[in-house]
């Protein structure tokens, strides 16, 4: 720990260990696009504690994605603006900070790895040589050293015979074995936050396991802070300990796993629950939340879920509904959602 | 090799029945003169067979031949061997021209409801186009009428006739995909992952949709998916593939919860459960690798390279499709047998 301890104050200076590890308060960001605001996350917030995996759950167009890029810094400005919010690693707020301690951030303390691993690996260069390049970069190591480093890594995430795959290009591997090497260049500078914006996606099934399971061996060898982005609820129940759902740029729910599952506390987290086919609805017709997803251009006033909420009455249609917690560690935007919780409604 | 399904009514014929279908797609190199280099093996001897007013899911990984199953069903790829036969009649080997009055009694439903409309067109025109190529149908001053009712039918307002599909979203894309699939009053839709773009929230709205259009007219689906939940929701029968092959088929608690093949052992186990009191409960196999390339399958069971009960007999001889003699469905494996990997058992 002595050492993660030097690299920090190196880097994030003003660090403060009794604070959170990363806190996202009240984010806000917004396009830009032909003279319409379009906001894509509204005051999202979040906490992440060392050694522990959030979920971050909602439909396409919630806002899951924006947020991570905002947590790394790599949101496209413009047509993106952060125009609210703090995004806090130990206590120090990220968005305050120059452009040369965000380079030194990501990566050494936040790393990200994205839905598609070929997109977001450079296809000219053999992937050893990318890992490499981090350490040269970000550590001055020697190129032969940097090879070794590389070797070690493709390695532990699983890649076989890597001192021979370290010379290949991403198209030589699978979508599988891309997105261990993705996972491999995340690690690389041993950060303490790892970001998975939907890991496994674009992944069969039975790779799918292999990679949250690899996920979940590393984050508890390094004790990171986890956020794992995704559609999945049964991604979801397998492996996070806290979960926020996200709905039209909101977090509108947020609680322990067993708590969401359980005891959803807004109607949107129960009736996307109620949503997924089971055992039991065979033969019977699903449930289904009805409508469509809103556009963020055009939100409804109110609370946004009101069209299509089994629970709505007439102050869900003009009053913004507060965070309120029905239990300690258990939040939900919704004017209800105690009555949601104690399952009245 | 011929599997009967569980679901037969005796004495109904099935709708739609595929004899060892086969299509191998040729690997050309060469600039100006093109040769073969080998093949992909996209379907290998699949037989199938699908009665009225039922389901049959597909179910398996990436690549392993679902959507050239579907396109070889519908007519959009022709069979390299094997039979096809519609309402009894063979349509496999047929020429385009001779087949297009039966291609109307099968249609097929896409997955990608964004890119599967023409952007250009009115969903409109898009819905009544197969009326232009089948003018038999429906007389042409019906048509705007019949256009109007095929919306209502998949839950679209008929005033959205003159909308074009950039203005719809996943889902009401997908309805408007359905409504043209339904046109021509087919007896069978093959349905290509008609979900897996949508978001929970959406899915079930149009699985609910599949389900009442078969119960009102009567429809047949083959239904293919890689999310083996929506499968089991829809499918009266369930087909899993490997590389290009059937490796196992049944009804939904033959193939779920008592699956014999190692390979739907290994997929059932690896879907992870909406239940955080599970975690850790499961019987849970992880496989090792990736499927290996169906230009050059494994010798033998195409599954015997990531199969922990391989033996050197698995190398040498492809175990059929069989019930064997304990079993109590179809099963391609010599060394099937039932293991519960679904339920909690730790
Ligand atoms: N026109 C073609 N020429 C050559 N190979 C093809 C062609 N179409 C499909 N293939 C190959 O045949 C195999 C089966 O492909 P298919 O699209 O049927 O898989 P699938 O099961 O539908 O996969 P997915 O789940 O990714 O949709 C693959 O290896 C694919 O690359
Ligand atoms: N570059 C961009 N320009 C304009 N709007 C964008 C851009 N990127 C994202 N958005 C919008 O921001 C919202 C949230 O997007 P995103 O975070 O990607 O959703 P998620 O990851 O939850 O699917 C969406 O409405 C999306 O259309
Ligand atoms: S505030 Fe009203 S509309 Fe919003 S989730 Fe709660 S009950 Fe539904
Ligand atoms: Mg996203
Ligand atoms: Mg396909």
């Amino acid at each position: 720990m002595a050492e993660t301890v030097r690299v920090i104050g190196d880097t994030l200076p003003g660090a403060d260990f009794n604070s959170p590890l990363l806190e996202v308060d009240g984010l806000h960001v917004e396009f830009r696009v032909r003279g319409e605001r379009i906001p894509a996350v509204r005051g999202a917030s979040f906490t992440l504690e060392q050694g522990r995996t959030l979920a971050v759950v909602g439909e396409s167009g919630s806002g899951k994605s924006v947020t991570s890029q905002a947590i790394m810094g790599i949101l496209d400005t413009p047509p993106a603006k952060i125009t609210g919010g703090a995004v806090r690693l130990h206590g120090v707020d990220l968005l305050e900070q120059n452009e040369e301690t965000r380079r030194a951030v990501r990566g050494n303390h936040i790393a990200i790895v994205f839905q598609d691993a070929l997109s977001a690996l450079n296809p000219l260069w053999s992937v050893g040589f990318q890992i490499g390049e981090l350490f040269r970069v970000h550590r001055g190591t020697s190129r032969k050293e940097a090879r070794l480093k590389a070797i070690e890594l493709l390695d532990q995430v699983g890649i076989p015979d890597a001192k021979n795959r370290v010379g290949h290009y991403p198209h030589q591997f699978s979508g599988g074995m891309r997105q261990r090497v993705m996972i491999a260049m995340a690690l690389a500078l041993d950060p303490e936050v790892l970001i998975a914006d939907e890991p496994t996606t674009a992944l069969d099934v039975t790779v799918q396991a292999q990679i949250m399971r690899l996920l979940k061996r590393i984050q508890t060898e390094r004790r990171m802070g986890l956020i794992l982005i995704t559609h999945d609820l049964g991604v979801v129940a397998d492996v996070a300990d806290e979960v926020a759902v996200m709905y039209a740029g909101e977090v509108v729910e947020r609680a322990g796993i067993r708590d969401v599952f359980k005891r959803p506390a807004h109607p949107y987290t129960k009736a996307l629950l109620r949503a997924i086919p089971r055992v039991d609805t065979v033969g019977q017709e699903l449930e289904v939340i009805g409508g469509l997803p809103p556009n963020p251009a055009r939100l409804p006033g109110g609370c946004p879920f009101h069209p299509r909420c089994f629970a709505a009455e007439d102050k869900c249609k003009t009053e913004v509904p507060p965070w309120a917690e029905p239990a300690e560690f258990h939040g939900s935007r919704c004017h209800f959602a105690e009555e949601v919780y104690a399952d009245e409604r | 090799m011929n599997a009967e399904l569980g679901q037969a009514d005796r004495g109904v014929d099935p709708v739609l029945e595929a004899k060892d279908l086969v299509k191998h797609f040729p690997i050309q190199r060469g600039v100006v003169v093109k040769r073969t280099v080998g093949h992909v093996q996209a379907v290998d001897g699949v037989d199938l067979k699908l009665y009225p007013g039922k389901t049959l899911g597909v179910v398996g990984e990436s690549g392993c031949g679902k959507s050239t199953l579907a396109k070889l069903l519908v007519g959009l790829e022709s069979p390299t061997s094997g039979s096809i036969k519609l309402q009894g009649k063979e349509i496999g080997n047929l020429s385009n021209r001779r087949m297009r009055p039966f291609r109307r009694d099968i249609q097929l439903v896409f997955q990608d409801p964004y890119t599967s409309l023409n952007p250009r067109l009115t969903v409109g025109d898009i819905v009544g186009e197969p009326f232009e190529i089948h003018p038999e149908v429906v007389p042409r001053a019906k048509r705007a009428g019949e256009v109007k009712e095929l919306l209502d039918m998949v839950g679209l307002s008929p005033d959205h006739v003159n909308r074009y599909p950039h203005q719809f979203s996943g889902g009401q894309r997908q309805r408007i995909g359905i409504a043209r699939a339904l046109a021509l009053r087919p007896q069978v839709l093959v349905c290509d992952e008609p979900v897996s773009a949508l978001d929970v929230s959406i899915q079930g709205q149009v699985i609910n949709l599949l389900e009442r259009l078969q119960n009102e007219l009567g429809l047949a689906y083959v239904f293919i998916a890689h999310d083996l939940s929506v499968v089991r929701h829809i499918a009266d029968e369930v087909a899993v593939m490997y590389l290009g092959k059937v490796v196992e088929q049944g009804t939904g608690p033959e193939i779920y919860d008592h699956p014999r093949h190692p390979y739907t052992q290994a997929l059932l186990s690896a879907v992870p459960v909406p239940d955080p009191d599970l975690r850790g409960q499961r019987d849970e196999i992880v496989l090792q690798g990736d499927v290996p390339s169906p230009i050059d399958p494994p010798s033998g069971c195409r599954f015997r390279t990531r199969c922990w009960k391989a033996t050197d007999h698995c190398a040498e001889e492809v175990p059929s499709l069989d019930v064997g003699d304990n079993g109590t469905h179809p099963t391609a494996c010599f060394y099937a047998e039932e293991r519960d990997v679904t339920h909690a058992v730790k």
